[in-house]
């Protein structure tokens, strides 16, 4: 549904995506996972038609973003990072005014929408603008999907949203996806990976990996140690000048360990006591997402420096 | 003699019309403490958090924040904490050097604490390679370690710190952290909203916050123990369900 082969985009001097290649299957949830300024944006900017890559190409529904575009627009719904609707149009405004745009109407499309618009119906009078922020993402998400789209892009949808919300929209997001909507959908949260069929990991313009979030788990190369206890942040630091130590990094209540080679836990623990820690308890993990991601991103933090510490 | 308790609220309480917007709130936060402010969207923590930072008057109740009444004195508790948001209060055109010696400045810093401070800071961030450029050309995770360094360069008592890791990748994220610990551990005591609810745990102490009032308080693990949820993120839905509100 989406083959994306070799873009670049540069702005200035500034590469904002490098040699970016990966397609995503029909009917597929696929998630594009990374921080602030790795991509995201340009990379769906480039395949909704908005903007155009230095190199390299891109089909989407089988239509080339350059060449095609037009009937590009008719067949991707897109909901963009900020909040683009109109603010002084009603809800019910707002959701008539984007199907006519697209040359349909809102009863020939409804069944799409039926489940989330149901909890915009008591507010369809209201002004958008006036709308709290859970609402304004639904009516956004309405608006996205309302000429019945083939795929859908969705522009970090639950950046700033609490984990209700967060949570619920992901639901949203499924029943979508049974509707045989291809969805590709970009986040900053790294716990969301799990929540798709498959993810690309992005990172300064360049894709770290592509996989599913299980065989990207799979694929981590070091034994990996929960280690709780008092004292975390002292014995963060300590633990990173150990030779064992590949990286070490809190991870809420506990801390995350990798090691350069598989061994009992007895040697941290050995380690840790002679320096005066009592860590409660250390155990080998499998590694989530986020450590995945970490690893990936290719600085270990034992290269860098404690500067931030006193 | 500085009081145990940074902050103190007794029955804090703030309407507008007829909506209540946070309920008769009492909470403490001591010294040093790494306190967690979370709750929904609209469950009222910016509300309160502009009344402890003497940006909005209660409409009942009683409170102080740095040993300051929050009512009759307000511009005493300006001066005594630092803040610092999402929306950085940088200035992307003044660079790296200015905006410090700026801030250092409002706070009321003397001219030759202020070079002191700004050497300092400079060394201490290793930002001397990009102290003469304009923070609108910094990444993302610089400016906030900037924009954190320089809310507290007053050293004040107690820093509010409202959504402060948006958006950066997970080891900028966790190295924003450390300046945190490292802070606190210098006796700054430090407030923090946040929706990523594994930051949540990294907090001495959290409240959850739901329709204005505080539901839950203690460490993560207490919560996660009472809420019987293996992570924080648990406990949130739990709680959050029970909002009337959203």
């Amino acid at each position: 549904m989406i083959e994306i082969k070799a873009i670049d985009k540069s702005f200035g001097e500034q590469d904002a995506l490098r040699n970016v290649t990966f397609s995503v299957g029909e009917g597929e949830l696929f998630g594009l996972i990374g921080p602030d300024g790795a991509g995201k944006t340009t990379l769906i900017r480039i395949l909704t038609t908005l903007l155009l890559a230095d190199k390299g190409t891109a089909k989407v529904a089988g239509q080339d973003v350059e060449k095609n575009y037009r009937q590009i627009r008719k067949q991707a719904g897109y909901m963009p990072g900020r909040f683009s609707l109109y603010q002084d149009l009603s809800v019910e405004e707002n959701l008539h005014f984007f199907a006519s745009i697209f040359g349909t109407t809102v009863a020939t499309n409804y069944d799409i929408i039926k489940d989330i618009y149901q909890h915009l119906e008591p507010f369809k009078t209201r002004r958008a603008g006036k709308l709290s922020g859970g609402m304004k993402q639904k009516l956004a998400l309405c608006c996205a999907l309302v000429h019945r789209p083939q795929v859908l892009f969705l522009d970090e949808p639950t950046t700033g949203v609490d984990p209700v919300s967060r949570q619920e929209f992901w639901g949203m997001l499924k029943k979508l996806q049974h509707k045989g909507i291809t969805i590709l959908v970009s986040t900053p949260y790294m716990d969301e990976a799990e929540l798709c069929d498959r993810i690309a990991l992005i990172q300064e313009g360049e894709i770290l990996g592509i996989d599913t979030p299980q065989a990207i788990r799979a694929a981590y190369p070091h034994p990996l140690w929960q280690i709780e206890g008092p004292d975390r942040y002292h014995m963060l630091r300590f633990l990173r000048k150990q030779d064992f130590t590949i990286s070490a990094f809190p991870f809420g209540e506990s801390l995350h360990l990798a090691t350069r080679t598989k061994m009992p836990a007895e040697i941290i623990e050995h380690a840790l006591n002679t320096a005066d820690f009592q860590p409660a308890n250390i155990r080998q993990i499998a590694p989530t997402i986020e450590d995945c991601f970490m690893d990936r991103m290719g600085q270990p933090a034992r290269a860098q420096t404690n500067s931030y510490a006193r | 003699m500085p009081a145990k308790h940074v902050i103190e609220t007794r029955e804090l309480t703030k309407r507008f019309g007829t909506f209540t917007a946070v309920d008769h709130l009492t909470f403490s936060v001591s010294r040093g403490e790494i306190f967690g402010f979370l709750g929904a969207n609209g469950a009222g923590k910016t509300t309160a958090m502009r009344m402890l930072t003497g940006l909005s008057r209660p409409t009942s109740g009683q409170g102080s924040v740095a040993g300051f009444d929050i009512h009759r004195e307000a511009e005493q508790i300006k001066r005594r904490i630092g803040y610092m948001s999402q929306k950085f209060s940088l200035y992307e055109d003044l660079t790296v050097r200015e905006n410090i010696q700026f801030y250092a400045g409002i706070y009321g810093l003397s001219w030759r604490a202020v070079r002191q401070r700004t050497r300092a800071l400079i060394d201490e961030l290793q930002m001397q390679d990009v102290a003469r450029s304009l923070v609108g050309s910094l990444p993302l995770g610089w400016k906030q370690k900037l924009a954190f360094s320089t809310a507290i360069i007053h050293e004040p008592d107690i820093v509010f710190l409202d959504e402060p890791t948006g958006g950066v990748d997970p080891i900028t994220r966790r190295q924003f952290w450390e300046l945190i610990y490292a802070a606190a551990e210098r006796g700054v005591t430090v407030f923090v909203t946040t929706h990523y609810m594994d930051e949540a745990e990294y907090c001495d102490r959290i409240s959850m916050m739901v329709d204005g009032q505080i539901r839950a308080m203690g460490p993560p693990h207490d919560l996660k123990t009472q809420f019987d949820q293996d992570n924080m993120n648990g406990v949130f839905l739990k709680l959050a369900r029970e909002s009337e509100r959203s």
